[in-house]
């Protein structure tokens, strides 16, 4: 995406595949760097006019506002189910869902499931930061144990309420999945895998293999009361160690694609 | 083309594939489960969507998703799979993509049972889901007639943006009778110019949601879809009439209990009844006007459902209090007998009913306990 | 000698958070705590110079604010692109 004006050569600009609109979310919270790479990969690809997106409930509930494509809106995890209607009636575009972790493995959790069990040849961008942001940082199945929300003032109690589920390890055991891996945005060199996988996830989907869902560590700087810079640290602290980065299930045929 | 011997759910999903039906998205439960079957079977074969899908709340989920890109989109379930699909259906409602839905009722609440009911009158009529909204329903009594207004329901969602719910009930859904079906028709609709289809180029990107945060905004679309409910109120009510024109009783009754009823009206005729029968197709729109204007003609109404007098209150409404109504339901999963509803007529025949001020159900309640009595 | 770049920051998507200063390798970003934006946020500016045009500061960014050039290498870059 070199070009030249005048002596200066662009190295970096906002992906066309964003909008014009500033995103509503807190400053710097990792949902935007996930939407810029989601756009800049939809811009590297060219898929930009042949997409459509699924957004979910929760802080991205506004992302059809701040990307520049095709948008639904789904009701609360019901992400996946919507984008399997429309790729069942539309099978040559291109169908995303972007959710969180309250959306995607607490209320939608049947929805994603059954998805990845058919093999839906859609893909899944899966945030995972460990709360539920919108409604003000209660506890999502994803908060790390001992992790103090306003629903688990104290920690949470694994004994009451649980152990975080792995969505990416539990996925990636069902047989028609094609390519479930985590990544993390905590420093530059992580965001530039994450992009990688994103771009990897679209081109399975391109492909026609099937299932693809990229899970992404992301931060909550105001639900987590913590500094941006601070929340970096502890995704790369305490969230990986938990949440381990890796490729968890890659189809074999993914290293034929041309990318 | 002649007429065949169709079983009802089967016959109906065939009619829903002839009128363009591009994906079908469902849960199987009785006693809607052949729609389901019947489907997996030919979509596949046509190119065409079809998922089992793991829950009546991802079906209908599904239905969302495929109607925003404008392709006619549907599924078929029956009342506790209908409760599970309000949320979606709210959803689409507030989105104001069009979809079809077919409920094959059964009796409840809860679990209830497999038997033909038409307790989802109020659910279905009435909303069910949250918020403001008004969906088209239609009620056909037969398969011919079921047939016919899936094709129609199909054409309804599409011009109002609509939901349109036809409801029947397992007597339907499991019936056999000749029928006739539709020709096949293109798929050559011209895709609306909000759908989501994924064909940026040349065009502004385009979102569909159910959002509006500004309450504004809200109420500009709460009014949005109450006018499309007055104009279709304007356009689209559909009723049948048999006897009607000297009736002294007018019996009101939908779907099954309507084809019930007109099996009594024509036996009371023989015995020279001055009954005839008023059977709203158009549930919502309500025909309030058309039953007002009889409540002019005729001395008494008999209202006869398979509920607890759900649509009783919509007569009500109707009439206002110009003729008396006495009410006749059976419920549970119970259909009740030509012969139940005669021996109504001829009571009301023998000693008209005056009163337009007393309690329908409680007169019924007592008659039905006797009537449950001498069955037992 | 290190390739010359600068950065653009777009003030109507900066919001302040930081996040690109520790990550600048040169170090040469830094807060600007004269300018408030539109949406009441001090953004980060340029500091002076040094900046190389690595984009790692558009790489962490979480609101596409900021643009990133480099100092063209001019008379080679064209002449090998045209007669191809």
């Amino acid at each position: 995406m070199v070009s030249e004006t005048n002596n200066a050569t662009l190295v970096y600009e906002r992906p066309e595949s964003l909008t014009e609109m500033p995103t509503f979310y807190c400053p710097g919270c990792t949902h935007g760097t996930a939407h810029r790479l989601v756009a800049e990969v939809l811009d590297e690809m060219g898929i930009r006019e042949t997409t459509i997106g699924v957004a979910p409930v929760g802080c991205s509930v506004f992302a059809y506002n701040y990307f520049n494509h095709d948008y639904v809106e789904a009701a609360h995890g019901r992400a996946p189910a919507m984008a399997t209607g429309i790729k069942r009636v539309l099978p040559k575009k291109m169908v995303y869902t972007y959710q969180g972790d309250g959306d995607l493995a607490s209320i939608g959790m049947g929805e994603i499931m059954h998805a990845a069990a058919r093999g839906e040849n859609i893909t899944v961008i899966y945030l995972n930061n460990a709360i539920y942001g919108m409604t003000g940082g209660q506890m999502s199945p994803t908060t790390l144990p001992n992790m103090k929300t306003t629903s688990t003032p104290l920690g949470r109690d694994v004994e009451v309420a649980g152990y975080p589920i792995r969505m990416a390890e539990i996925i990636s055991n069902l047989d028609a999945v094609s390519y479930v891996v985590r990544r993390s945005l905590h420093n530059p060199a992580n965001i530039r895998k994450t992009k990688k996988a994103v771009k990897t996830a679209f081109q399975t989907q391109a492909s026609g293999m099937g299932f693809s869902m990229v899970e992404i560590l992301s931060s909550c700087p105001t639900n987590w009361k913590l500094s941006p810079s601070k929340s970096l640290e502890f995704i790369e602290e305490q969230m990986i160690p938990v949440y381990p980065i890796a490729d968890f299930k890659v189809n074999p045929e993914i290293k034929n694609i041309k990318g | 083309m002649v007429k065949k011997l169709l079983k009802g759910n089967e016959a109906f999903a065939e009619a829903a594939i002839r009128a363009g039906c591009e994906g079908f998205f469902g849960y199987p439960i009785t006693p809607s489960t052949e729609f389901l079957e019947h489907m997996a079977k030919r979509m596949p074969e046509l190119g065409r969507g079809f998922v089992q899908a793991e829950s009546e709340v991802a079906a209908i989920n599904m239905v969302y998703g495929a109607a925003c890109t404008g392709k006619r989109a549907m599924t078929a379930s029956s009342s506790p799979g209908i409760s599970l699909m309000m949320e979606g259906i709210s959803y689409i409602a507030g989105t104001e993509v069009p979809a079809v839905i077919v409920n094959v009722m059964r009796g409840g609440p809860g679990l209830g049972n497999i038997a033909p009911s038409q307790g989802d009158y109020n659910q279905m009529v009435k909303g069910g889901g949250h918020g403001d909204y008004f969906p088209i329903v239609l009620a056909p009594a037969s398969v011919q007639e079921a047939i016919d207004y899936i094709t129609l329901a199909f054409d309804l969602a599409d011009k109002y943006r609509s939901l349109v719910f036809v409801i029947v009930d397992g007597n339907l859904g499991q019936m056999m009778e000749p029928a006739e079906l539709p020709p096949m028709r293109d798929l050559d609709f011209i895709t609306p110019e909000w759908a989501v289809d994924g064909e940026t180029e040349g065009r502004e990107r385009r979102f569909l949601s159910s959002i509006y945060i500004d309450p504004k905004d809200e109420e500009v679309t709460n009014i949005r879809l109450l006018r499309r409910k007055l104009e279709i109120e304007k356009n689209e009510i559909l009723y049948h009439t048999e006897e009607i024109d000297d009736a002294e009783i007018v019996i009101v009754a939908f779907g099954t209990a309507g084809r019930v009823a007109s099996t009594a009206v024509r036996q009371a005729r023989q015995e020279g009844i001055k009954v005839g029968l008023f059977r709203p197709i158009t549930l919502s729109p309500f025909p309030y006007k058309e039953i007002e204007k009889l409540a002019d003609q005729a001395k008494s109404m008999l209202v006869a459902e398979m509920n607890t007098g759900m649509m009783l209150d919509d007569v009500s409404l109707s009439v206002k209090g110009k003729i008396p109504i006495e009410f006749y339901g059976r419920m549970g999963g119970i259909t009740p007998f030509p012969d139940e509803i005669l021996d109504e007529i001829r009571r009301i025949n023998n000693s008209p009913p005056t009163d337009t001020d007393f309690n329908a159900r409680e007169a019924w309640l007592d008659r039905l306990e006797l009537i449950i009595e001498g069955e037992n | 000698m290190p390739a010359k770049g600068w950065i653009e920051v777009n003030e109507k998507y900066c919001k302040g958070c930081e996040l690109c200063i520790p990550a600048c390798p040169q170090d040469v970003l830094a807060i600007d705590q004269q300018t408030i934006t539109s949406k009441g946020y001090h953004p980060v500016n340029l500091t002076g110079p040094g900046c190389t045009g690595c984009a790692i500061c558009a790489v962490v960014c979480p609101d596409a604010a900021l643009t990133v050039y480099r100092e063209a290498k001019v008379k080679k870059t064209q002449s090998v692109a045209s007669p191809a």
